[in-house]
């Protein structure tokens, strides 16, 4: 291996993965970290990378407390509601009180925001959503960042993190491999950012061959920050409360502005009203608390997107199939129209390509709608990550551990999807965790919880070893064969990746059964998935572009065995929608209004499952309030 | 909606390499132009197709599911601070262009350096606040939320 080691040292603040998260944390580390050296170690190129790397349309949290539009405990029964109770409402509230300044930063920066011309306040989509002309909103915050950093290195595909060897439980670092020179970087820090983003391509999709690629949460989402933050010991939480969108079909363009700015609404295969139908049903699965449709209808409470999904699949399932968007009336009025492609455009070109492709004039026919395979992610409507302390100011003492957003392990903080419990987060609410972060972070140092930490040769060496062991067992064992993939010494990423996504569907509650599993088929899944942990110390890479995709894999599969133990230990449906443990297809708040939190022992590779109580916000009251 | 380049178009420059989030532009060892290394892992996201300055990228949509005969072309601007897209449908009965700003600021140059804005007091340090607030959360003189000024506390249990 002619590779060379490259290592960075001194860092005092590491930013493993620049999407909204990271550049958020970047940004604002060099203002309370000005003597301090900030260095971002990014994937792809911070231009764009992470799930805004095409843009947005839209900022899906904005307060607008300067308008008097809501305030952070607004926000927090949202959430909330929607998540079926589960969300940590200490964080939810601090990334809610400091979302709006993120945002008025961005439009400082030239973000395009929309305005209503009336009131001359952001043009809203719906009650949290604003609108945008986002096309160039990664490159924009990305610039933010830039400024901020001393040093960017990206190509970086980080896949470990540092331990320190004085102190037990403490960060120290991270190292990975360029994608491009294959070298060697190590990253000595003081401390670690994690933004290394969700889990697309864990679940098996619903598109094959080609477009495996068009999944709804970018392709290049490997699940590194769960894969990263596991691996270092960090516990998770949450981890089982996956997402599935309703989307329109293959292209999973988004359905927000539609709904919320366009009117449009969707009805089954007859041209009916479906939805309704299922809730008398479901309320006997969840209870009047989580599904109210009378209260729905009065105030602005909404049904859960879980909720919204059962009743989707159910009435597919019924035969009553497809799912269409109406869109024909809406349509009609030219600008609409023009909103609606431009929506498509800003932030899922691929699904205007279908339509261009299908010839689907949304004005004459009324659109395909259908419900993807799941992703595990914790921006969206899902809040699965790391276990993060939150603000000393907010969080009760089984929330705190002295730096907000800090995870269990030392001098490892989290932005965006790393961090759990927290959804509805969204693009902005990613940046503002990652602000937050960076300021605990740089607490963190200046309170001296850095000093002394030490980094052996046999740590940094020991890594490289295992980093690189995929290339060399292809160098050894390719030539058995007389050409072709199949070999009996090993297999390449993309098999790997192909079993992942089968066993994950049909063991763990993918699109292919339905988004089904009880007690007893999430065993066999743990099962065959530890054969698939076992045969990756066989995976072979032929190039370094692979050896990109087989430590990919590795996060995937470490993200996949985390899933499953969460979806084994909640045994109930909470979410009935994202999926059903048939065994316990009630939602339990006796036994279940609790988070989940997992640790995975970084030598006996064994987890231990444990619940976390739920705080709430006192009073569930606005809601009527604002109907008004 | 896998990309795919144009041969007499691309000069193997790499900008598109640099680009890709997914990595699979790669330039071609022996045509040295680029190409599309892995179309299953491609997200169309057209970051490569904005990027290139010759327009020799294209995409077609993926073949399981987008039939033939279709275009979406786009050309961005930072300089004018626009992108421009055209839509053609495969029955040829829809040809539409969309143009969007992209940033309000000339292309570059409204950002802050932090290194040089005077340092965070020890009292703003000891406090929530993050850069610029609470000023920039209201736009006014209102403070940081906190549950004491919300009149709310965390209480433990189930009883919303």
């Amino acid at each position: 291996m002619g590779y060379k080691t490259i290592i960075e040292d001194d860092i005092d603040v590491l930013v493993v993965g620049a999407g909204l998260g990271g550049t958020g944390a970047a940004f604002e580390a060099r203002y309370w970290g000005q003597n301090k050296k900030i260095v971002i170690a990014e994937k792809a190129n911070i231009d764009r990378s992470g799930a805004v790397a095409q843009g947005l349309y839209a900022i899906n949290c904005y307060m607008g407390t300067r308008f008097g539009e809501n305030n952070p405990e607004d926000h927090v029964r949202y959430a909330r509601i929607d998540l079926m109770g589960m969300v940590r409402e200490d964080l939810a509230f601090d990334m809610a009180r400091h979302v709006d300044s993120s945002v008025h930063l961005f439009e400082e920066w030239g973000l395009p925001i929309m305005r209503n011309k009336k009131t001359g306040t952001y043009q809203r989509e719906g009650r949290w959503q604003i609108m945008i002309h986002g096309e160039s909103y990664k490159p924009i915050v990305a610039e933010a960042a830039k400024k901020s950093a001393d040093k960017v290195y990206n190509r970086i595909c980080v896949t470990h993190l540092l331990l320190d060897e004085a102190k037990e439980n403490r960060i120290a670092g991270a190292v990975g491999f360029n994608v491009r020179t294959g070298n060697y970087h190590v990253f000595k820090s003081k401390t670690v950012i994690c933004g290394a983003g969700g889990a697309s391509n864990i679940f098996k999709p619903r598109s094959v061959g080609e477009g495996a690629g068009r999944v709804w949460y970018a392709p290049w989402s490997s699940g590194s920050a769960y894969g990263l933050m596991i691996d270092a010991g960090a516990k998770m939480t949450q981890m089982e409360n996956r997402i599935v969108l309703a989307r329109f079909k293959d292209g999973y363009g988004p359905v927000g502005a539609y709904f919320l700015h366009l009117k449009t609404y969707t009805q089954n295969g007859l041209g009916e009203e479906y939805e309704s139908k299922w809730f008398p049903e479901l309320q006997k699965m969840v209870g009047k608390e989580y599904l109210d449709p009378e209260l729905a209808h009065r105030t602005h409470r909404p049904i859960p997107t879980c909720l919204r999904n059962h009743a989707l699949i159910n009435e597919v399932n019924a035969g009553r199939g497809p799912i269409h968007m109406v869109t024909m009336e809406a349509f009609k009025d030219p600008h609409l129209e023009e909103i609606g492609w431009h929506n498509f455009l800003g932030m899922t070109v691929g699904q205007a390509v279908l339509w261009a492709a299908t010839n689907v004039d949304p004005k004459y026919e009324n659109p395909e709608l259908t419900t993807s395979e799941p992703y595990v992610m914790g921006s969206h409507a899902t809040g699965c990550g790391g276990w993060a302390s939150g603000p000393e100011d907010l969080s009760p003492p089984e929330y705190f551990w002295g730096y907000n957003r800090m995870m269990t392990v030392e001098g490892l903080f989290g932005a965006g999807d790393a961090v759990g419990c927290t959804p509805h987060a969204f693009s902005s609410g990613s940046f503002t965790e990652g602000r937050l972060a960076a300021k605990a972070a740089c607490k963190y140092i200046d309170d001296g919880k850095a000093n002394g930490i030490v980094v052996s040769d046999k740590q940094i060496n020991d890594l490289k070893e295992k980093i690189y062991k995929p290339l060399e067992t292809y160098r050894i064992y390719s030539n058995e064969v007389v050409a072709g993939s199949v070999n009996p010494n090993f297999i390449n990423p993309r098999q790997g990746l192909d079993r992942l996504q089968k066993l994950m569907d049909e063991y763990c509650g993918g699109f292919g059964v339905n988004y089904m599993t009880n007690g007893n088929l999430l065993k066999i899944g743990m099962k065959k998935l530890n054969w698939l942990v076992e045969d990756f110390e066989k995976i072979a890479a032929q190039d370094i572009h692979e050896l990109l995709r087989a430590w990919e894999l590795y996060h995937r599969i470490r993200t996949s065995e985390c899933v499953f133990q969460h979806t084994l230990f909640r045994e109930e449906t909470r979410w009935p929608g994202y999926y059903y443990r048939g065994d316990f297809m009630k939602l339990d708040d006796k036994n279940w209004h609790c988070l989940t939190v997992s640790r995975r022992d970084r030598k006996t590779g064994e987890y231990t499952m444990e619940k976390a109580p739920l705080y709430h916000l006192v009073e569930d009251k606005d809601e009527t309030a604002k109907a008004s | 909606m896998p990309t795919f380049v144009y041969m007499t178009r691309c000069d193997g420059c790499g900008q598109c390499v640099d680009i890709c989030p997914s990595d699979i532009m790669h330039i071609d060892k022996s045509l040295r132009r680029a190409y599309n290394i892995e179309p299953n892992m491609c997200w169309e996201c057209y970051s490569c197709v904005k990027a290139c300055p010759h327009d020799a990228i294209d995409v077609r949509g993926y073949a399981d599911f987008a039939p033939l005969g279709h275009s979406v072309r786009v050309k961005r601007d930072e300089k004018k601070g626009i992108i421009a897209w055209r839509i053609k449908f495969r029955n040829g009965k829809k040809d539409m262009e969309l143009v969007a700003p992209i940033t309000t600021k000339p292309w570059g140059t409204a950002f802050p350096k932090l290194a040089e804005e005077p340092a965070p007091s020890k009292q703003m340090r000891d406090s929530q606040l993050l850069f610029k607030e609470p000023k920039y959360i209201r736009l006014d003189d209102g403070d940081l939320r906190s549950l004491k000024t919300a009149g709310l506390k965390l209480k433990e249990g189930v009883y919303y």
